[in-house]
């Protein structure tokens, strides 16, 4: 067993571990997350002296329970992650397979608003709209939906040019495949594995973008427990209790970290079943 | 003369922008249960031809003038959506690489049955029934495991048979064979023409055959047609064109070819020299002249078709009559 494999393997029981525990939740909180409790605020965690039998990662700020806030934010992140992922796959890879199989002027639109697409900055964006309708889960998934399309639609875009020259499109097309035929079962599945790598990639940037719009306050609003928010209600508190700033800050990295590694993983492992 | 050929192409042109003029005025005939071979050099227009006749030419060519009549139809004015009918259906196409003409994504049962149902108002099974048949018709052993596979899981001889079983599902009228044996080994090669003349035989079947194979030819065609630079330079049913090759370039093909028994040890093998010229738009005269060892002023000019006999045409100045025994 090679190291690229053992770290893909890492990426895999990360990515699946925080979707099991996101998934069942409510079944594995200790506390409700909600639930405030101004007598023990700030109880430590258990490695550390002040801590309180009951809240293995000790309460925030209002005495809520850590823990169950750091298992509901996985939910929300990979919620957020998920969401996105579709919303922007579905745009970008219909814009990419159009633009690479039909090339000509419908390829030079779509290059076009690529190329604006990519002119728009993110943060200001979301900062405009958050402003305009005001900030919740569903206003931050469209905004990163509507915006992180262009990798996708890039990738798709290359990878269709490709596939469209390979003999089997033109095998299909001698036998009578009609021009949909051929974009959903010629080209499709032909460039998955590509979107699929992709598509881990743009999750992971989706889940670290929540966190950096909920802690600029511009993301999922309180009381829900994104892990962004939660980083964000600790900063005033990082000098005397620096854990509330740590769990959610290594919590993010370790799944965005497990996102990428299996995400490498997946790359390697398509690459060697399709070359076999 | 015969009734209505099956395929008639006339005057075909197909040129890639401005600059290159791929095809130029390419005229052949098909008939039913027929093997027309299309032989020439890489990059003559042989697969142009090919692809045109079956309006499958890529961005950027462009058909610019000839008739192309199948069956008494006549192709060139029917939409996309009728031509696409006829594709896979009465006319069928099988192409030159076949570790590459199958989608890497499907099942070979389920690639073989799509072609039937798009055609044809059957079910998936009937149409999964008539793929293992002629799975088991073109000679593969263990057809019911051969439909469950992908394409990589097959070696390229079993693909290639996959493909003209393919070929089949509809049983076509016409099938085009753009240099089917090409990229496979000798032995394969032999039992894939086998099986495309015992189909023909069988159904009646009209096969416009593209190779660059002197052997296949030999073996395969009633009628040859040879190309060079996006024309056809000779034309004769393939004994006489074997017999009595008239065109100086049919020569220097046929001299570049070793045969057992004739060549002796240590001889040299006839070549060409030179290579085939880029040819543009409002080229004139003959585009073999500059490696042709008889050419002359007149060859600077149109140049006519004459007969060297019956049904034998070819495309030269030089009388029929020209020295055998000198070849280009």
């Amino acid at each position: 067993m090679n190291l690229r494999r053992l770290f893909a393997l890492l990426g895999l029981l990360i990515v699946g571990s925080t979707a099991i525990i996101a998934v069942f939740a409510p079944y594995l909180t200790p506390h409700d997350p909600f639930l405030q409790n101004l007598d023990g605020r700030m109880a430590a965690p258990f490695w550390l002296e002040g801590t309180v039998p009951g809240h293995l990662f000790g309460t925030d700020q209002l005495g809520r329970d850590y823990l169950s806030r750091l298992i509901y934010g996985a939910r929300i992140s990979l919620l957020i992650g998920t969401l996105v992922v579709i919303c922007s796959g579905l745009i970008g890879t219909s814009l990419g397979v159009l633009g690479g199989y039909f090339g000509g002027r419908i390829d030079a639109v779509v290059m076009f608003v690529i190329t604006c697409r990519l002119a728009i900055p993110l943060i200001l964006v979301a900062l405009t709209v958050v402003s305009f309708v005001g900030s919740s889960f569903t206003v931050v998934v469209l905004t990163l939906g509507l915006l992180l399309w262009e990798r996708f639609a890039v990738v798709a875009r290359t990878t269709t040019m490709q596939v469209r020259n390979l003999d089997y499109v033109a095998a299909a097309q001698a036998s009578g495949a009609s021009t949909w035929h051929i974009l959903l079962r010629e080209i499709l599945p032909n460039i998955a594995h590509h979107l699929v790598v992709v598509a881990t990639l743009e999750m992971a940037l989706a889940i670290l973008l929540e966190a950096a719009l909920s802690f600029l306050g511009l993301g999922v609003p309180s009381p829900l427990p994104s892990w962004g928010l939660m980083i964000s209600e600790a900063k005033d508190y990082m000098y005397f209790s620096p854990w509330v700033i740590m769990i959610p800050g290594v919590a993010l990295f370790v799944l965005v970290l497990g996102i990428n590694l299996l995400g490498d993983g997946l790359r390697d492992w398509l690459g060697a079943a399709r070359d076999a | 003369m015969t009734p209505e050929p099956l395929l008639e192409v006339a005057d075909l042109r197909v040129r890639f922008g401005a600059r290159v003029e791929a095809v130029r005025g390419v005229s052949l005939t098909v008939n039913k249960g027929e093997t027309h071979c299309l032989v020439g050099e890489s990059g003559c227009g042989k697969s142009v031809t090919a692809l045109a006749t079956m309006g499958l030419l890529a961005r950027g060519a462009v058909r610019s003038s000839g008739r192309l009549r199948f069956a008494g139809q006549d192709l060139t004015n029917l939409s996309e959506r009728e031509l696409s009918k006829l594709r896979g259906d009465r006319m069928a196409m099988i192409f030159q690489e076949p570790m590459t003409s199958l989608n890497p994504a499907f099942t070979i049962g389920s690639q073989m049955a799509e072609v039937m149902q798009r055609h044809r108002k059957v079910t998936r099974a009937e149409a999964m029934e008539r793929a293992g048949f002629l799975l088991f018709k073109v000679g593969i052993t263990n057809p019911a495991l051969r439909l469950g596979q992908f394409p990589h899981q097959l070696s390229g001889g079993l693909r290639q048979r996959v493909m003209i079983a393919m070929a089949l599902m509809c049983e076509p009228e016409l099938l085009i064979a753009d240099e089917p044996t090409t990229a496979l080994d000798v032995t394969v090669q032999a039992q894939i023409l086998r099986l495309l003349a015992g189909f023909q035989r069988e159904l009646g079947l009209g096969i416009l055959l593209i190779t660059h194979d002197l052997g296949v030819v030999a073996r395969v065609a009633h009628r040859v047609s040879v190309m060079y630079a996006g024309e056809v330079v000779e034309s004769a049913p393939a004994s006489q064109l074997f017999a009595n090759p008239t065109h100086p370039y049919t020569r220097g093909l046929l001299a570049s070819v070793p045969v057992p028994g004739k060549i002796a040890r240590g001889s040299r093998l006839g070549s060409i020299p030179g290579t085939v010229p880029r040819i543009g738009p409002g080229f004139a005269g003959c585009g073999f002249r500059d490696r042709c060892g008889h050419a002359s002023e007149a060859c600077a000019g149109p140049i006519a078709v004459q007969q060297a006999g019956p049904d034998h045409i070819y495309r030269c100045q030089l009388q029929a009559s020209w020295p055998q025994d000198q070849a280009a």
